[in-house]
């Protein structure tokens, strides 16, 4: 390790910034979930302070228990989150595959084309995406949702994910092609084991968005049946009266799978993100 | 029965011709290297015999049988890289098992080859250890084992020794000579290694620019070079070309003296100033400006003592001299 890193005065001032920025990213999640146990009337007397005997309430844990149907709303955010991100690493990885690993006429142009959605926002389309959802039967149902997110990740992760597959060694792939492997083992086998790291990248930066997406569950599965949890929480939410109780407490719940999600890929991610910048 | 036969094959990527109607025959159990300037194709040259790139045109035979359209692993071939290109999540094991598992061996057959190939390169006590934990030669020696188990015709060698350094390069070299001896296959070694070279080769395969420039044993290329890219190629240091006129021959061609054959004395057929002495022990280099472009270059055996700056004569026996023309090939 180098001397200016091993300075105390160094060591200090680097830690105390990163303290102070965890400390400023985590105090309105602090916030939320101090206040979710305090009833109505502390939140807005005293909304930083922690509660004690008298303030304490999980009257906002019972309302959102109480009022429709809680964990199907849960339970319709992760199937929506987990099925879009597992197609986004396939296909994504699938299409980085071909671009990087295979020379055919117009791969540079179906990579830019494929890149050009980076640019576009997706809600661009949502009239035509409607349009298409309704003619196929498919509006209200968790399959519309996955399938537009799935389109909505993809560009970046077959951007990201070819970056990464260049660098595989071309002798480890023509090894296994000497050992007889097919192409989809050398795929699955030999060069996603390698771009974990990549991966775990893409997963993160597409689940928050996924989780937290309010226009698609409302313009394409507003259904009972269908709501996710961040549409779910909007009843909570009035034009006139808003329970904050309940609005607090669903979105500490909402915090945790995400949270789950995060530490699963995190160790992946710091990976991912820092051997760019080592190589 | 001759093992690899090459005819007429191009290979071009895109509008860059990178091999040009090259044309090859290897015997069965020889030892041929392939060598040439970076960039002459020799890797890609392996990797058509391999099957990992298709010619764009002309025909591979291994052992008789046209392959152009048999894929790699059904080629009875097996190849070394220079990157080892280990898989790195497979045990040393592993890592030799994956190719025969592949191609349906019975287990105790496995189990057979593995035990041989590792008595064979010292692998035994490694077999369950994964590559990185593995020093350089372990590795090289592991992908010199993946290729052995695959019981090939032919081995394709793609510079195998280049990323070791030069005690361990030399006791691979030994074991390759061996291995060689001892299995009944033909060998492809691509190098840019001299010594390589001419102790590894029964026959060696002089490339330029996509082109076959000469074929022919160590001592044929050694001694009788086609033309005057072969004849700088081969040997070390390289043959010292002079224009012919310098010593009375025809004006517009040359002629080349190997350093080894020339001697430095008071007098001689040329005459120069000494810029730069190298003493290896064995021998000595002596660079010398004859005023020409590049310096000539004596090689004595031993030890000798020449000053920087001396005022020397070359003399050198005018049967081991060669000449090219204007064109480089030999006259
Ligand atoms: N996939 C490819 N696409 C385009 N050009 C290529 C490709 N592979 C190789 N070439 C070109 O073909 C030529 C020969 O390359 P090759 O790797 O066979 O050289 P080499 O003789 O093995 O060189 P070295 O001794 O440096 O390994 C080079 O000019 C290279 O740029
Ligand atoms: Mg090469």
């Amino acid at each position: 390790m180098n001397k200016a890193r091993r300075n105390p005065f160094n060591i200090a001032a680097m830690h105390g910034a990163l303290i102070l920025y965890t400390l400023i990213a985590l105090f309105p999640v602090f916030v939320i979930v101090i206040n979710s146990f305090k009833s109505r009337k502390a939140i807005f007397r005293e909304p930083l302070a922690l509660p004690d005997a008298d303030t304490f309430s999980m009257i906002g844990y019972q309302t959102v228990m109480k009022q429709g149907d809680f964990f199907l709303y849960f339970q319709n955010s992760m199937i929506v989150t987990v099925a879009s991100l597992f197609f986004i690493l396939l296909f994504g990885a699938m299409a980085a595959f071909a671009l990087s690993e295979y020379r055919f006429k117009g791969n540079t142009l179906m990579g830019l084309y494929l890149a050009l959605g980076i640019m576009i926002p997706i809600r661009i389309g949502t009239v035509a995406i409607l349009d298409m959802m309704v003619a196929t039967g498919l509006v209200n149902s968790l399959m519309a949702l996955i399938l537009v997110y799935t389109a909505q990740g993809l560009p970046l992760a077959v951007f990201i994910l070819s970056e990464f597959m260049r660098q595989v060694s071309d002798d480890l792939k023509n090894a296994g092609r000497i050992d007889g492997l097919s192409e989809y083992t050398i795929f699955f086998r030999l060069v996603l084991p390698l771009v974990r790291p990549a991966m775990a990248t893409v997963a993160v930066f597409n689940m928050i968005p996924i989780w937290n997406d309010l226009w698609f569950p409302l313009i394409l599965a507003p259904a009972e049946e269908t709501k996710t949890l961040t549409l779910g929480s909007q009843v909570f939410i009035g034009q006139f009266v808003t329970d904050w109780n309940a609005v607090l407490s669903a979105l500490s719940m909402a915090i945790l799978p995400v949270m789950v999600l995060y530490v699963i890929f995190s160790r992946q991610l710091i990976r991912g993100i820092t051997s760019g910048a080592v190589k | 029965m001759t093992a690899l036969t090459l005819s007429n094959v191009c290979k071009s990527f895109g509008k860059v011709d990178v091999l040009k109607n090259i044309d090859l025959t290897v015997e069965e159990n020889e030892f041929v290297v392939f060598v040439g300037p970076s960039g002459c194709g020799k890797s890609t040259l392996l990797r058509v015999i391999a099957g990992l790139e298709d010619a764009t045109s002309g025909t591979v035979e291994i052992d008789g049988q046209q392959v152009n359209d048999v894929p790699p692993a059904k080629r009875g071939i097996a190849m070394v890289f220079q990157s080892y290109a280990l898989y790195p999540h497979l045990t040393v094991r592993g890592n030799m098992v994956l190719g025969l598992k592949q191609a349906g061996h019975p287990k105790d057959e496995i189990e057979r080859r593995i035990a041989e190939a590792s008595r064979m390169l010292s692998l035994e006590p490694y077999l369950d250890r994964r590559p990185a934990e593995l020093s350089g030669g372990q590795r090289q020696r592991v992908a010199i084992g993946r290729a052995i188990v695959r019981n090939p015709k032919l081995f394709l060698f793609d510079e195998p020794l280049s990323n070791l350094d030069a005690a361990l390069r030399l006791n691979t070299r030994v074991e390759i000579a061996n291995l060689h001896r001892q299995l009944d296959a033909s060998m492809i070694y691509v190098t840019h290694d001299q010594t390589e070279a001419m102790t590894l080769a029964d026959k060696i395969v002089v490339l330029r620019d996509g082109r076959v420039e000469q074929i022919g044993s160590p001592m044929e290329l050694y001694n009788d070079p086609a033309n005057r890219f072969v004849a700088e190629f081969i040997g070390s240091p390289a043959m010292n070309f002079v224009p012919a006129d310098m010593i009375g021959g025809n004006t517009g061609t040359f002629i080349g003296i190997r350093p080894e054959y020339a001697q430095l004395g008071q007098t001689g057929q040329l005459n120069g100033t000494v810029i730069h002495v190298e003493k290896l022990g064995a021998d000595t280099n002596a660079m010398i400006n004859i005023g020409t472009d590049k310096p000539f270059t004596v090689r004595a055996f031993g030890q000798h003592d020449v000053l920087p700056g001396a005022e020397v004569g070359i003399s050198f026996d005018q049967a081991k001299v060669l000449s090219f023309g204007e064109d480089g090939k030999r006259l």
